[in-house]
């Protein structure tokens, strides 16, 4: 078989000039959507935006950013930014390799349900997960209660809230599963037996990870680093939320300077800033993924996974998984408690608080208890949810998995050279942009940019999937290169010795491999889009209200009613957002998925 | 095979609800014939494939109208089904309410959109932010009519650019249980705040993210004085004052007095926050209140807000009316109860649990919209500086 493929090079050698022009088409072909998506909602919007703050008289002016290079408050805000973000990652890193390498190597019951379960705090509104979090490790949370009452203390001995404590948490906690996913998925493609032959040769188990297991994983490890980074480096309700007003970054400061204070030249000069960290770290990704990248013999998960038989192993899943589901889902399922439980004090007299299950605040969601003409059905705030999901996980689909195509392939270069072509390397950074623009930058720039026919979309119900899939679809193609940069070119290369025209050899070689990975940046794509809402807030049409909508509606106004409802509409979300993600990575086209 | 059922059913379900979702009648594209479209919309699959081109329609009783109006407004508003219909009938227009936002959010879109504006009328810019607005020039003046019975002290903009439509006061609340169970009086004024029997006890949200943050910080202004209310504040920070970066933060995970059950029995929130928490609460009501206001003079400020015609709307007759609306009994008497504000409009009536639980502060602090303009960003930076650094 190899021999074969590698007197076939030959062969196709002579033609590669001609080849390499064909290719050349065939790549801009492939990236032609996410260049007409990119230029038309995210470039244009953002130029927009940005020539009001730059740019206001017509004439740039830079005044605002010269300003800024010189204070030293953005220096500090800047600073603090970057340094939580690389904490928060190596936290969510360690978090999220145990758990990888247990769904990446071992078969057991639940895996499917743990892997769908540690995706729910991605979709989490940030104000839920707080009441969560004090929930539990609050001055008032069981943690603290159980504790006090043990040791007949006076004052609660845990104080997480407001600290830089809390934002690490919360970040871990919501990112864990791109660790778990992207790492964990691409592991369970290699090849256990390079493992097995370093040991047989005697290296230790330490040294075989260090060795052969780190080196292999180091493009997926670093592709889920970067999406971390990312997102904590612009992480906004977690730093307000959960860190309180002590703490800024760079995205809660943009949002203040736009929406407190309308100072549009500085919120432009701050989202340059941002925009140029983004970019680049992404370089930096880039650079380093292309050094690290090798083309590797990818294996079928049956292949690569076992049973936990002996008993040390079992041990040792639980603990991993009993790890995970406190970091996890311990805080959900205090939440969803919470909204089955009656805690209401007989006021004035707290003695006689009555608790005691209840659905009060479940069959209060069906009723328009105002006749508000603002009332939202539950079944349809979570059917615009759900189609709004759906929506975004196609259109990220349908953007990214060409784009990734093309930037997974290298016709600028050799065979068996599967470092991103030049093309490449300057396009994946700004697929990474969206993700470091703030959702405010973008709110306000679709207002702006989309204001005069034949673009007068503002009030287009389709703006909310499209902004959901500018942050979106950088999962997909993150989730998709790893898998592709490390499939062999000479299988592309046998296909097409045997025959298979271009369009065949994707669909028999590309896409059985990459089939996996494929679900996952749809799940991820889905996830993302359950729970955005930032931008939904600035461009949610109020006909289509999505859950987290609604909930950030009941939560705006005082009451138990409210708070229950908020509660109950929160565990709704999960279940769907867990249901959702269980039912994208069932799926099985063909032998797409099964690999 | 479990797993497989239940993925199944998962999918179902998901299809289900989409599918549910499509047949309900979005709340305010199809609002004036809400209850009719259902059924006729869940017949139509039933319905058999008949010869006849058109089965007889189902009676109307309001055809479809033939203009539409546009309100852009905040996140926060809400009104009554039938008091909105009954507008759209008397007039023949469909109302559009486009929100957008957090009052600031909303108001800076309509400020980023006024050279083609989204909506005919805006309503939510309250007197913290009014300056902005009509420095940018945002609204056309109307001197409606409906203007005559409200009292001077909530007509701000001489020239009728902006409306006020209600108001309301941002006061500390407190959790009565608390403090009963504690044999501690509740604070009477801003200045016992800093006593030590106090320490620990409140939460604040941060001027510079939060409306009501920045209502009682500007209610400290105008008590202490412009240069003295940072000595105030000091001494709150000694006495262990928490800061949080919004309302919901400070109401349901600090506040004891809510349903969230946090730590601290003091919280700035409104006036009106306590009849909510009675209109809120499941049955069976409770027969008291469990929060209370501090309302001792200067204790809370009153925040008002406004409505305008947005300038270049191409529906001016219309949004007159709309506006008069706003101001007219049966708009104003629904607003307590939806939006727990109080109606300008003295006519209007207070419900019933507005006028047991909701307490009137004496004297609250007001602050003329310019010198509020003028020194915002200053007191906010040099309240960061001294509470927060």
């Amino acid at each position: 078989m190899d021999q074969g493929v590698d007197g076939s090079r030959i062969e196709i050698g002579r033609s590669r000039e001609q080849e390499g022009r064909r290719g050349t088409a065939q790549l801009l072909a492939l990236l032609l959507p996410a260049s007409c998506f990119l230029l038309l909602f995210y470039f244009y919007p953002l130029a927009s935006i940005l020539r009001i703050g730059l740019a206001p008289e017509g004439r740039l002016d830079l005044t605002a950013l010269a300003a800024l290079a010189g204070d030293a408050y953005l220096w500090k805000v800047l600073a603090f930014t970057v340094w939580q973000a690389v904490l928060s990652t190596l936290l969510t890193l360690l978090a999220g390799l145990p758990g990888a390498y247990l769904v990446a190597r071992y078969q057991f019951r639940g895996k499917g349900v743990l892997r769908a379960l540690a995706g729910v705090p991605f979709v989490m509104p940030t104000l839920v997960v707080a009441a969560a979090f004090s929930a539990l490790v609050g001055p008032r949370g069981w943690i603290n209660l159980g504790w006090m009452a043990l040791l007949h203390l006076n004052s609660p001995p845990l104080n997480v809230t407001n600290t830089l404590g809390a934002i690490l948490l919360a970040h871990v906690f919501y990112n864990t599963t791109i660790v778990l996913r992207l790492v964990g998925d691409f592991w369970s493609h290699l090849d256990p037996r390079l493992v097995g032959a370093a040991r047989v040769l005697g290296a230790s188990r330490a040294r075989a990870f260090l060795e052969i297991t780190l080196p292999l994983l180091a493009p997926a490890l670093l592709a889920a680093a970067l999406l971390v980074f990312i997102f904590d480096f612009t992480s906004f309700g977690v730093i307000l939320v959960l860190g309180g007003p002590k703490f800024t970054t760079l995205e809660v400061e943009i949002y203040r300077q736009t929406v407190n204070l309308l100072n549009l030249p500085t919120a432009a000069a701050l989202s340059l800033v941002q925009l140029a960290c983004t970019l680049g770290f992404t370089v930096l990704y880039t650079r380093l993924s292309a050094r690290v990248t090798a083309p590797l013999t990818l294996r079928p998960q049956t292949f690569t996974q076992r049973p936990l038989r002996s008993w040390r192993a079992r041990l040792a899943a639980a603990i991993i998984v009993g790890g995970l589901f406190l970091l996890l889902i311990a805080p959900l399922v205090a939440l969803a408690a919470r909204s089955f439980v009656r805690l209401e004090a007989a006021r004035g007299e707290r003695a006689a608080v009555q608790t005691g299950f209840t659905l009060a605040f479940y069959r209060e969601l069906f009723v328009n208890r105002r006749e508000s003409i603002f009332y939202v059905p539950p079944f349809a705030a979570i059917g615009n949810s759900v189609g709004v999901a759906t929506a975004t996980a196609l259109l990220s689909l349908a953007v990214g998995l060409p784009a990734a195509f093309a930037l997974g392939r290298s016709p600028a270069r050799g065979d068996g050279d599967s470092r991103p072509s030049r093309l490449g390397a300057v396009l994946d950074p700004l697929i990474m942009l969206p993700l470091g623009t703030s959702a405010v930058t973008m709110g306000f720039g679709f207002l702006v940019a989309f204001n005069r026919p034949p673009l007068d979309w503002r009030a287009s119900p389709l703006l909310l999937p499209l902004a959901h899939t500018l942050v979106a679809f950088p999962f997909v193609v993150r989730s998709l290169l790893p898998a592709l940069r490390g499939i062999r070119p000479q299988l592309r290369r046998a296909a097409a010795v045997l025959g298979a025209n271009p369009a065949r050899v994707f669909v028999e070689v590309d896409l059985p491999l990459v089939g996996r990975a494929l679900f996952v940046g749809g799940a991820f794509a889905f996830a993302i889009s359950l729970g955005e809402f930032g931008a939904t807030a600035l461009v949610a049409r109020p006909e289509f209200p999505t859950v987290p909508v609604a909930v950030y509606r009941f939560l705006s106004q005082p009451g138990a009613l409210n708070y229950g409802q908020a509660l109950a509409l929160s565990t709704i979300l999960m279940v769907v957002c867990a249901g959702g993600i269980l039912a994208i990575e069932s799926l099985r086209v063909g032998e797409v998925g099964e690999f | 095979m479990h797993k497989r059922l239940f993925i199944t059913l998962i999918t179902a379900l998901a299809v289900l609800a989409s599918a549910c979702a499509q047949a309900t009648p979005s709340p305010t594209a199809s609002s004036p014939d809400l209850g009719l479209a259902a059924p006729t919309a869940s017949a139509a699959p039933v319905t058999p494939i008949a010869t006849v081109p058109r089965p007889t329609p189902a009676p109307t009783p309001t055809p479809p109208a033939t203009q539409t109006l546009t309100v852009m407004t905040h996140d926060s508003f809400e009104a009554s089904e039938d008091v909105i219909q009954a507008f759209e009938q008397a007039n023949d227009v469909t109302i559009t309410f486009l929100k957008s936002g957090d009052a600031g959010a909303a108001l800076n879109k309509a400020i980023l959109s006024q050279d083609a504006p989204l909506a005919d009328v805006f309503y939510g810019v309250d007197n913290t932010f009014l300056s902005r607005a009509l420095d940018a020039g945002l609204f056309e003046p109307y001197a409606s009519p409906a203007l005559a019975g409200v009292p001077a002290e909530f007509k701000l903009d001489p020239e009728n650019r902006a409306l006020p439509v209600d108001y309301g006061d941002v006061c500390l609340n407190y959790d009565k249980a608390y403090f009963a169970e504690n044999y501690l009086q509740p604070p009477q004024t801003l200045e016992g705040l800093t006593r030590p029997e106090y320490k620990s006890l409140l939460v604040v949200e941060n001027p510079a993210t939060s409306s009501p943050g920045l209502a009682f910080m500007l209610a400290t202004v105008v008590h202490f004085g412009p240069d003295e209310f940072l000595d105030f504040w000091k001494q709150l920070r000694e006495n262990d004052v928490k800061v949080v970066e919004g309302w919901e933060t400070a109401y349901y995970n600090d506040f004891s007095g809510s349903s969230g059950h946090g730590p601290r029995p003091l919280v700035v929130s409104y006036a009106s926050s306590p009849p909510a928490e009675i209109v809120f609460a499941p049955d069976p009501k409770p027969a008291e209140a469990p929060t209370a206001s501090v309302v001792g003079p200067g204790a809370c400020f009153r925040q008002i807000e406004f409505a305008g015609i947005l300038k270049g709307t191409k529906n001016r007759a219309l949004a007159e009316k709309w506006v008069d609306f706003m101001l007219s009994t049966p708009f104003q008497e629904d607003m307590p109860l939806q939006m727990f504000v109080f109606p300008v409009n003295p006519a209007a009536k207070l419900p019933q649990v507005f006028l047991r639980w909701a307490q009137v502060p004496a004297e609250p602090a007001t602050l003329s919209p310019a010198e509020i303009a003028a020194h915002r960003d200053e007191w906010i930076k040099a309240w960061t500086e001294v509470v927060l650094r």
